[in-house]
């Protein structure tokens, strides 16, 4: 049978499996005696993906996982005690199995060496005793039924039930049954147990049997017996004549004394939340997602129909429309909620990661993570991790002090990095705090002058502009690069990948008390509230949450700056002007008094303005991605196409503000 | 053709046991845990039953304790899903009142085989 639609389950299930584990050690103190619950949901996980590698042929996987499997086991049963040692081999463990089942996922060679270390590292824990443990399961128990071995002319077996025979669900009948597998059965049944009907029992067995069985081994027979072993008197001794069979060993192993005493926990599992679920391919939802955009293009091209039709038909389709209209957003929100996932899983990581970098960096520190419930797209999460993982080394690495330093500055010696996921409006808010030295305002300004930063040379920069160098590319404050930050990956690329969710990230930080980064980011990608605009020919999109305010300006407000490009006077100061027309090589139509009507969007901190022709209506728009479907186009965000059937370019304010390459000349006004 | 019961905590043993079962012609309830498991048994007949044995909340052994106490279930097969590793689950089960078990890993072929020795 083919194994491979289920090798993509297992491997999911599998992955999630190993982040549970990961938590659960990472939460567990050693030398405290962990609860059992906490051990059992690890040593489930592992045991599961060891029972599944050998059920979907993974041998490799099986055999690694059966030595943590056994070790877990001798923490479950309290043989072993979790310290500091066998904690650190069971995340190493973790992460050699991820290493392992991501191989054979993706087809490329695992790393065997890591392996084979690994599985030393856990030999040695569980003992030389033990070194001989007994093989992975991946061997099959040889089929009960061999019945081409007939030895001689067979065996009498005499097969006594216990009246309780079949509260255990077997059935003499059946195993009768079974025996005649191995070759002809003649049964001769004894009913002299049998008591008079007024007492008869009608549940309970009291019949019993004498079988001469044709055929097969007594090793077979006593296979097709063993689950009644206990349950009834079993006696098989070979026919006269029949060859004699070598001694086979007991077909059972004796029971070892195992937890049989122990009481079962009645224990309610926890309700799940929402209710049951189901899995869905992420294609699938796609699928879905696409479809409704197409839904939602559909329904906007009949609106455009219908402001051309006369005035009762207008009427009446309208009505409908509007209907539509609300059938199709309350559709689109549902579906889109399907994407939604916990940000937990963007959390994933960070446990492990702080407590194995402050161990590098010999200091102690708590992560205090809130707000795993709230939820984001799946895409969202996914691309969160790595900035996420970027944000607290740097936390680890360069805010929160060694512990000496924390004490000299009268602080607790423990750092504390706090992550909080939160809804605002329609974006998530994620904030990452430490209480550790803060940003060193002089260093960062200094360090930016001697790379030359543009704008650094200004002598009346508020904490806010200089903090924000520490996001310029190649920037970096600390004297001597770590292993830890030394990672040629900076915070420009965090802050890009973060822009390139359409999110934005923002630092505040007090001397002495810590620092706050501030991470905020749409809930989904696909669908923007956009405002139609019109340049020339054609027309634009901006997401409508960008836009502070439009205003007719006169060509005389318009100035261009020798180094700075066009500036328009707006509020107390100016602002950057980036003309459509000039970067996409378009013809603008202004009024006949030259005037000209200006947006002012905004973007984090920084403010553009676009000079545009016409402002059209407000809609829902589907964002299409043009990388995907043609190539990126800068200063846009991906295109949309409207209900004419026109594709319209949605524009993207960071971009369009990298793009006209301009620091305000001034700086604005709090608006 | 009977009305079999799966219970695993692992999703891709379920599908799996629900593919083979559903070829082979049979009618699959499938749950993630005891509680599911229970549930599901309390709501509908089964021929037969198929537990694993390590699942949170209520394990396969209690489960088959519980089945048990349920008149419906009190002569229904019940077989747990049991791992070389730990043989004292195989005591452990029929204490419970199981009636009899397969061990993990298992080819989809063993698992009809002796699913086949308890219908009929």
């Amino acid at each position: 049978m083919d194994m491979q639609p289920f090798l993509d389950t297992f491997f999911e299930e599998s992955f999630e499996g190993l982040d549970i584990m990961e938590q659960a050690l990472l939460a567990l103190e050693p030398g405290v005696a962990p609860d059992r619950e906490t051990l059992d949901a690890v040593f489930r996980a592992a045991h599961s993906i060891k029972g599944g590698s050998g059920t979907f042929g993974l041998p490799a996987v099986a055999g690694y996982t059966h030595d943590v499997e056994t070790l877990l086991d001798r923490l479950r049963e309290g043989e072993t005690t979790l310290g500091e040692e066998v904690r650190g081999a069971l995340l190493e463990s973790v992460d050699v199995t991820r290493g392992l089942l991501a191989a054979l996922r993706d087809g490329v060679e695992p790393d065997a060496a890591a392996v084979a270390a690994s599985t030393a590292r856990l030999q040695a824990l569980l003992g030389a005793s033990s070194g001989a443990t007994d093989a992975p399961g991946t061997a099959m128990p040889a089929a009960a039924a061999d019945a081409e071995s007939a030895d001689g002319p067979g065996w009498r077996v005499r097969f006594a039930p216990q009246p309780h025979l079949f509260t255990t669900g077997n059935d003499p009948a059946r195993l009768i049954r079974d025996l005649e597998a191995l070759g002809p059965v003649a049964a001769e049944c004894d009913s002299s147990a049998l008591p008079p009907w007024s007492e008869l029992d009608p549940e309970a067995c009291h019949l019993q049997w004498t079988l001469t069985v044709h055929g097969g081994s007594e090793a077979a027979i006593r296979d097709i017996l063993e689950w009644v072993e206990d349950d009834a008197e079993i006696a098989i001794e070979p026919l006269p004549g029949a060859a004699e069979e070598p001694p086979a060993g007991p077909a059972v192993e004796p029971a070892p004394a195992g937890t049989a005493g122990e009481p079962a926990t009645e224990r309610a599992a926890p309700p799940a939340r929402g209710g049951s679920s189901v899995r869905v391919q992420t294609e699938k939802i796609d699928a879905l997602i696409d479809l409704v955009g197409e839904l939602v293009i559909t329904q906007s091209m009949l609106l455009d129909t219908a402001r051309g039709c006369d005035e009762v038909t207008a009427r009446r389709l309208r009505d409908g429309l509007a209907q539509l209209e609300r059938n199709t957003r309350e559709l689109q929100e549902g579906v889109m909620r399907i994407r939604m996932v916990p940000i937990q899983f963007a959390y994933a990581r960070l446990p492990r990661l702080v407590h194995d970098t402050a161990g590098q960096l010999g200091k102690d520190i708590h992560l205090d993570l809130a707000g795993e419930q709230t939820e984001v797209d799946k895409t969202v999460s996914e691309r969160l991790t790595d900035p996420l993982v970027h944000l607290l080394r740097n936390a680890v690495d360069h805010g929160i002090e060694p512990p000496e330093a924390r004490r000299a500055a009268g602080k607790p010696e423990q750092g504390t990095i706090r992550v909080a996921a939160e809804h605002r409006g329609g974006n998530v808010v994620i904030e990452i705090v430490d209480d550790g030295k803060g940003l060193d305002r002089e260093r960062i300004l200094a360090r930016a002058r001697a790379q030359g930063l543009p704008g650094a040379e200004r002598e009346d920069l508020d904490d806010a502009a200089v903090f924000d160098f520490i996001f310029e590319p190649g920037f970096s404050t600390h004297e001597e690069v770590t292993e830890v930050s030394g990672r040629g990956v900076g915070m420009d690329v965090v802050r890009r990948n973060i822009r390139e969710l359409g999110g934005s990230l923002q630092v505040a930080s007090t001397p002495g008390e810590g620092s706050r980064f501030i991470i905020s980011l749409p809930l989904t990608l696909t669908i923007v509230d956009g405002q139609l605009l019109r340049v020339g020919e054609e027309i634009y999109v901006v997401p409508l949450p960008a836009v502070l305010e439009s205003l007719q300006v006169n060509p005389e407000q318009l100035r261009d700056v020798a180094g700075q490009g066009r500036v328009c006077a707006w509020r107390d100061g100016y602002v950057p002007v980036v003309g459509l027309d000039r970067l996409f090589g378009l013809e603008r139509r202004p009024d006949e008094h030259g005037r000209t009507l200006m947006m002012v969007l905004e973007s984090e901190d920084a403010r553009v303005g676009v000079l545009v022709d016409e402002l059209l209506e407000q809609q829902q728009v589907v964002v299409k991605s043009l990388e995907a479907n043609y190539a990126p186009v800068p200063g846009s965000m991906g295109a949309t196409i409207l209900g004419d059937g026109r594709v319209a370019l949605i524009l993207d304010v960071a971009g369009l503000l990298a793009l006209s390459r301009e620091r305000p000349a001034i700086p604005l006004a709090a608006g | 053709m009977a009305a079999i019961l799966a219970v695993d905590d692992s999703a891709s043993i379920r599908q799996m046991v629900r593919y083979t079962l559903t070829q082979a012609g049979h009618q699959v309830a499938d749950a993630a845990d005891g509680n599911q498991g229970l549930a599901a048994a309390q709501r509908q007949g089964f021929n037969a039953v198929i537990t694993d044995v390590n699942m949170p909340g209520i394990d396969g052994i209690e489960l088959v304790r519980r089945l048990r106490a349920l008149p419906n279930y009190r002569f229904t097969p019940i077989l747990l899903l049991t791992t070389e590793s730990a043989p004292e689950k195989k005591q452990q089960g029929k204490a419970a009142g199981a009636t009899g078990w397969l061990v993990k890993p298992f080819e989809p072929q063993k698992l009809l085989a002796t699913l086949d020795r308890v219908l009929r």
